[in-house]
């Protein structure tokens, strides 16, 4: 976190800056969003090809890829949506109830 | 090294605009603004400028374009009028809000209907909420000076706010009048390179202008800051002010006091009709009348505590609104002067004259009925109507 | 035209952390555009869910510059932003070669943003403008706009006892920006990934203004599952009532053409915003949405194959 925002809400009017401008990019990326989810996505490696179809379609920027692989889900930021499970064309990925 | 020209009103803003040489005009036509547009057009297509001259399909879209460029970080210019204005008002409240140094002329006239291309300033008291800076004009000389250093005002780093200098239509606009103008390199060593703060154009340091402002409640420190800088603009208006004598041999403070010091009853105006108004003033002095004239120059931010000292030794002050605030007790600058003076133990009376609405002449003879009953009221110590409209058929 | 293997491997603009609702066609539709871009980016977005849900101060979603002022007001916002980039090249105070994108909702593009749109368009200049048209007023709570096809249900086009939801067709606003002439203009959707994305690298190396106009599923306003967001635009594509298509220097191009062209009812049976038009009393609806979306493709195929 470049511009740090912790203590912001304590913050007096002329602390903030000009015309609250956000002058660090993409910092939502701090911002979880897992919470919203009632249900997980799960990928069963032995199914996944690393088709991408899913990295391309999430709404939430959530699936890890690395070096031409998907690799994992962001499950701070994934809503849980199914998009990707939905999506999969080797029903790969299974939505899973979440734990309460 | 200045010279004198015969210019309009207009004329003498857009050879402004000329010397300022803004990286972006975004502007529409209107009555009777159009003809700086026009003149700066063709400083446009003479190459007389580098200004990207963006010709939009409305205000609305001239002061969008004029906060996207201001905000990418460049000098940005434009100029209406009236309805033009009232088309804006979504987006002057953006401008300022955003902090955006943006410098626009508008040249007064009132707001329909009935349509009515002439001057009162109903357009500009409208938007005296908006958070811009408001400098009236009283002939086209003030018109010239007054957007020079309107730029210097808006990009002080101290304010970063939209400065609206106004003039008014066709009494100034389209009269030609003698103006001395300073050299074009004056000009831009006055007002200096601008500095922006967060451009959009940094590409290696993105930001977000226009942040949402939903879920944690920092709208309200934003407003508290801008009426900091609002105040803090004071400071700089009158350095300013100053610096200019230093170049042009004319200096500018908040307002300027005609033969007020000694006056026992005076009246204070905006724009052209303190020329008429300074006549009048002259024949009563000639007469052994101690009658006096605030024309008020800054209307935003109010400089309250230096009018307040201007007017406290005053017995009567008559309040000219060329502006009427429907529904409400008496013209905007009226509602204003009269509560700056609430505080003091001894206050003048303070009465209120409409005036001028829709272009309506305003002549010496009004105004001397205004000072004829305003030694009625001092004679007699009490005003009989507090809001009076004067010229108008009753 | 770059693979998803390399798309996966260019820097994502737009973060995890928005607060755009689960399945969100908008946010899927936003992404493929940002990832197609080789450039930095200014952005402008109309007011409207993508704006408020990507910029919620201290916190925005957004790794390029980023702009709103108001509802109307993106095309002329990018018109300033353009000229300003104009003016510092010009004067040599930038070197770098930067792309200017505006994006509005339906709301802020077919209506209220429609006269700034065109303005822009006219001027001439150099930005893409993307309409995500998710067919209402989402934002402030599924209003019908001049998107909303016909015989839907908003909650200003209530299904009620007598006016059974929306009574008119949607304007064809690819169609309106055609007519400005302008170097390019395209139809897409998410579910074509692959067509869109080389639609917006296409539009951004075009000198002039182009526009792209994508349509963008809401499972709230739609009323579907919010898992089948990719669903619905494929099926809306499937039935020819969204077609994929671009006009380039004037010349129509259809760039696809389903194997089997579907009935529009295997679309609409899935929204319960249409739901009330399954009732036997409005079997007309249904032909009547069936041939005008009929008619609009037969059109289409006649200019694809006249230019």
């Amino acid at each position: 976190m470049k511009w740090d925002i912790r203590k912001i809400k304590e913050w007096k009017f002329y602390e903030h800056p000009q015309g609250i401008t956000i002058p660090e990019a993409g910092n939502a990326h701090y911002y979880p969003t897992g919470s919203w989810r009632s249900q997980r996505p799960e990928i069963n490696w032995d199914k996944c090809t690393h088709c991408l179809f899913c990295f391309i379609y999430c709404p939430d920027s959530s699936i890890i890829v690395k070096g031409e692989k998907v690799v994992g889900i962001d499950l701070a930021h994934c809503k849980g949506c199914g998009v990707c499970a939905e999506e999969c064309p080797k029903q790969a990925i299974e939505m899973l109830k979440e734990r309460v | 090294m200045s010279k004198a020209l015969a210019l309009t009103g207009n004329g003498a803003c857009a050879f402004a605009m000329r010397q300022i040489n803004p990286d972006v005009v975004a502007a529409y036509p209107i009555t009777p603004q159009t003809t700086i547009v026009e003149e700066f057009s063709s400083y446009v297509a003479d190459g007389l400028v580098d200004t990207e001259l963006i010709c939009v399909e409305s205000e609305h879209s001239a002061m969008s374009s004029c906060i996207g460029a201001s905000a990418a970080g460049v000098r940005v210019m434009t100029a209406t009028s009236s309805q033009g204005l009232a088309l804006m008002w979504e987006m002057l409240y953006i401008a300022s809000g955003l902090r955006l140094p943006i410098v626009m002329h508008n040249v007064n006239r009132t707001l329909s209907a009935p349509i009515n291309i002439h001057c009162d300033h109903s357009d500009s008291m409208g938007a005296r909420d908006s958070g811009w800076i408001q400098i009236y004009s009283e002939n086209a000389q003030e018109a010239y000076d007054n957007t020079i250093q309107a730029v210097r005002i808006a990009e002080d780093p101290k304010v970063r706010l939209p400065v609206m200098v106004l003039l008014d239509g066709f009494v100034i606009s389209h009269a030609i009048d003698r103006v001395e103008v300073i050299d074009d390199e004056v000009v831009k060593s006055f007002i200096g390179d601008f500095k922006p703060i967060y451009p959009l154009l940094d590409w290696e340091n993105p930001v977000t202008v226009g942040s949402f402002d939903g879920l944690y409640g920092y709208f309200f420190e934003t407003k508290r800051m801008q009426a900091e800088v609002m105040e803090r603009a004071k400071m700089v208006i009158k350095k300013v002010g100053n610096d200019y004598g230093k170049v042009s041999g004319r200096s500018y403070g908040f307002f300027e006091a005609y033969r007020l010091d000694d006056a026992e009853v005076g009246i204070i105006v905006l724009g052209s009709t303190a020329g008429t108004a300074k006549v009048v003033v002259d024949n009563l002095r000639d007469k052994g009348i101690p009658v006096g004239l605030l024309k008020l120059r800054v209307f935003r931010p109010f400089p309250l505590v230096e009018i307040v000292e201007a007017l406290n030794h005053l017995k009567a002050l008559a309040v000219l609104d060329r502006a009427d605030s429907i529904g409400s007790f008496g013209g905007p600058l009226f509602t204003e002067i009269r509560s700056s003076l609430y505080d003091l133990s001894m206050r003048p009376l303070v009465v209120n004259y409409i005036y001028g609405l829709g272009g309506r002449d305003i002549d010496e003879l009004q105004i001397m009925k205004v000072f004829s009953d305003l030694q009625d009221i001092q004679e007699t110590g009490q005003a009989k109507k507090a809001i009076n409209y004067l010229g108008v058929r009753e | 035209m770059a693979s998803l293997r390399e798309l996966a491997k260019k820097k994502n603009l737009l973060t995890g952390g928005h607060r755009l609702c689960a399945g969100c066609g908008a946010s899927i539709t936003i992404r493929q555009v940002l990832l197609a871009s080789n450039y930095p980016l200014v952005c402008g977005v109309a007011t409207g869910c993508l704006e408020v849900s990507t910029t919620i101060y201290p916190y925005t979603a957004w790794r390029c510059s980023y702009i709103h002022t108001a509802f109307e007001s993106v095309a002329a916002t990018i018109s300033g932003v353009e000229a300003a980039y104009r003016a510092l090249k010009k004067k040599g105070k930038i070197e770098r070669e930067m792309k200017f994108i505006a994006f509005g909702g339906d709301g802020g593009t077919y209506d209220i943003g429609f006269q700034a749109l065109s303005g822009a368009l006219e001027r001439g200049h150099r930005m893409l403008y993307v309409c995500y048209d998710n067919q209402a007023y989402m934002n402030t709570g599924i209003q019908r706009s001049g998107a909303t096809p016909l015989g839907a249900w908003t909650t200003t086009t209530p299904a009620g006892k007598v006016i059974p939801g929306k009574p008119n067709w949607r304007k064809d606003l690819t169609a309106c920006v055609v007519a400005h002439n302008i170097p390019y203009v395209a139809q897409a959707s998410p579910s074509h990934w692959k067509d869109l994305v080389s639609k917006v690298e296409k539009a951004l190396e075009t000198d002039g203004p182009t526009f792209i106009n994508i349509l963008a599923p809401c499972p709230r306003g739609w009323r579907y599952p919010e898992s089948k967001t990719i669903k619905m635009a494929k099926l809306a594509v499937d039935s020819c009532f969204w077609p994929l298509y671009e006009v380039e220097e004037g010349k129509y191009k259809l760039n696809y053409q389903p194997k089997e062209k579907k009935p529009v009812v295997e679309w609409l049976q899935l929204q319960g915003r249409f739901k009330h038009l399954f009732k036997p009393e409005n079997q007309a609806i249904l032909e009547k949405f069936q041939a005008n979306v009929d008619k609009a493709w037969e059109n289409l195929l006649a200019l694809a194959q006249k230019t």
